[in-house]
């Protein structure tokens, strides 16, 4: 345990002497400072993927410059079969663009496009028309993904060990999560799946469930990653669900779905695209269920603490941190929830598609 | 929109690390946890059938030493009980032969006594006999010539008067 808190705080004192050496700065016109706070930029910058991992902005008193502080991430991009690596601190927080080989890059909004001679253009709808790369950048998000599967793998492979030397008394984080693991078992799998069946299916489920918790909950730390209200993270995921309850699928699951029992031949045009349908709303509803709650939460939150900036006041502070407080300790709730939530229904479709008789 | 627009990189990279974690953790985490679990919960239904197994046998050695102490009281009394028809009897038998004796000794005595008796009376009958002679012999030493004569009429006279 005692190696598992220095590895963290040499990560932390890591990251913080990597973050305090890249200031991109920002100035703040007079007139821009006085801008009207809009909270709904704010609130969806915050809940966006992003180039660099933001840690906190600066005023300097002096010269009236905001500078952002953030953790610089590498930036991957794929175009015309050129492969650009680079630190997304060379951006400048978009304040400058990227020249690689033939390639010029620029990042606006937190989207890196491809410059037609050092220029991005715009359409009448004011939309960028400029063509973007295959962008496999370690983002903010993925970041945070990696250091939760670094967390995954610190805690469960030394618990699984020590199974093999121990007594088989459980200690410590084991007493912990161990019965989180036989609840999964055994309150998940077994009565969703079978008892014959469950166990191909229970390493996936347990993943799953853990994957999405420790994520739900790094994404309630300050400046932790809104990771599990990623789109793209919640329909890979639910992909997931989706294909092994297909390939598993028996010959009652496609029967049912092609050749509903009971259903007269004639209703098979409308039955068998309701079927297809229904294939694909169940992941549908999983990938849409863990993003808009997690989103749901991190907006809530963030409206909470924008109070604050748009009454222009301190003293609505108290109401705010007190609310804040609230929605924090439900969303922990929540975390928890949504992890299972979404390992019981992964585990009541599949069971659905590999059950034997109705 | 933003928000809704799944982004590519996002998507490989959640399943290069989800499959990755998946790989790895079923591996090295979930099957050792769930196999030791697993074990654990087999030795302890083990240890739980042998405790009741111990409990069935101690509950059937009970009976058995019950069933051996009765069986053993039984035998003790119907020991006690011959032991105490044997007393009976041996002093019963004893007792007879007792008398029995006794009654033997009795009657020898009394035929031994009347033995005695009779010959003490023959002995005195002779003793008689003759002390009657002497003394007739003495007084009628005179009167009476004839000896033989004389002790065969006393005789006669003697028989003819039984003593008892």
């Amino acid at each position: 345990m005692k190696r598992f808190y220095l590895l963290l705080t040499t990560l932390f004192i890591g990251f913080a002497l990597f973050a305090s050496d890249e200031h991109g700065t920002e100035k703040l016109d007079g007139n821009q400072a006085e801008e009207e706070f809009n909270p709904t930029a704010v609130i969806m910058e915050h809940i966006a993927d992003a180039h660099d991992w933001h840690i906190l902005d600066k005023v300097d008193k002096e010269t009236g410059e905001k500078r952002g502080v953030s953790i610089p991430l590498p930036v991957i991009l794929f175009h015309d079969g050129n492969l650009d690596v680079f630190m997304s601190s060379k951006f400048h927080h978009g304040h400058s663009t990227v020249k690689k080989g033939n390639c010029e890059y620029a990042l606006v909004h937190g989207k890196i496009y491809l410059t037609e001679h050092g220029e991005i253009n715009y359409n009448e709808e004011k939309e960028i028309t400029n063509v973007k790369p295959l962008d496999l950048s370690i983002t903010k998000n993925v970041a945070s993904m990696m250091l939760s599967a670094i967390l995954l793998l610190i805690v469960f492979i030394p618990m699984a060990r020590k199974y093999k030397k121990g007594n088989g008394i459980p200690s410590g984080i084991q007493g912990f999560m161990e019965p989180i693991i036989l609840f999964i078992k055994d309150d998940i799998a077994i009565p969703n799946i079978g008892e014959q069946q469950y166990k191909r299916f229970l390493p996936y489920l347990i993943t799953v469930f853990f994957f999405i918790w420790f994520n739900n909950m790094l994404g309630l730390l300050p400046n932790g990653a809104n990771l599990t209200g990623n789109i793209a993270v919640t329909m890979t995921l639910a992909f997931i669900t989706m294909l092994i309850t297909n390939l598993s699928g028996n010959k009652n699951y496609w029967k049912h779905v092609f050749a509903t029992p009971g259903v007269p031949i004639w209703l098979a045009p409308i039955m068998i695209p309701v079927e297809l349908i229904g294939i694909l709303s169940k992941p549908f509803a999983l990938m849409i269920r863990l993003f808009a709650n997690i989103t749901a939460g991190h907006i809530i939150v963030l409206s909470l603490v924008s109070l604050i900036f748009i009454f222009k006041t301190i003293w609505i502070s108290p109401v705010s941190i007190a609310f804040v407080l609230f929605m924090d300790v439900l969303e922990l709730l929540v975390a928890l929830l949504q992890a299972y939530i979404f390992t019981l229904l992964s585990a009541l479709f599949i069971g659905l598609a590999v059950q034997e008789h109705h | 929109m933003d928000l809704v627009t799944p982004a590519i990189g996002m998507i490989f990279w959640t399943v290069l690390i989800f499959l990755f974690l998946l790989v790895l953790l079923r591996a090295f985490a979930w099957k050792p946890i769930l196999n030791a679990v697993n074990e654990r919960n087999e030795s302890i239904a083990e240890a739980l059938n042998s405790a009741e197994q111990a409990k069935e046998e101690m509950a059937k050695l009970r009976a058995d030493n019950d069933l051996v102490f009765k069986e053993a009281r039984i035998e003790r009394d119907k020991i006690l009980k011959e032991a105490r028809e044997l007393k009976e009897q041996t002093i019963v038998e004893a007792k007879l032969q007792a008398k029995n004796e006794a009654e033997s000794i009795i009657k020898s005595a009394k035929s031994a006594i009347e033995n005695e008796k009779r010959a003490a009376i023959n002995e005195i009958k002779n003793q008689i006999a003759t002390l009657s002679v002497d003394i007739a012999e003495k007084i009628l030493s005179k009167e009476l010539a004839d000896n033989a004569e004389q002790k065969a009429l006393i005789k006669d006279l003697l028989d003819k008067t039984k003593i008892n």
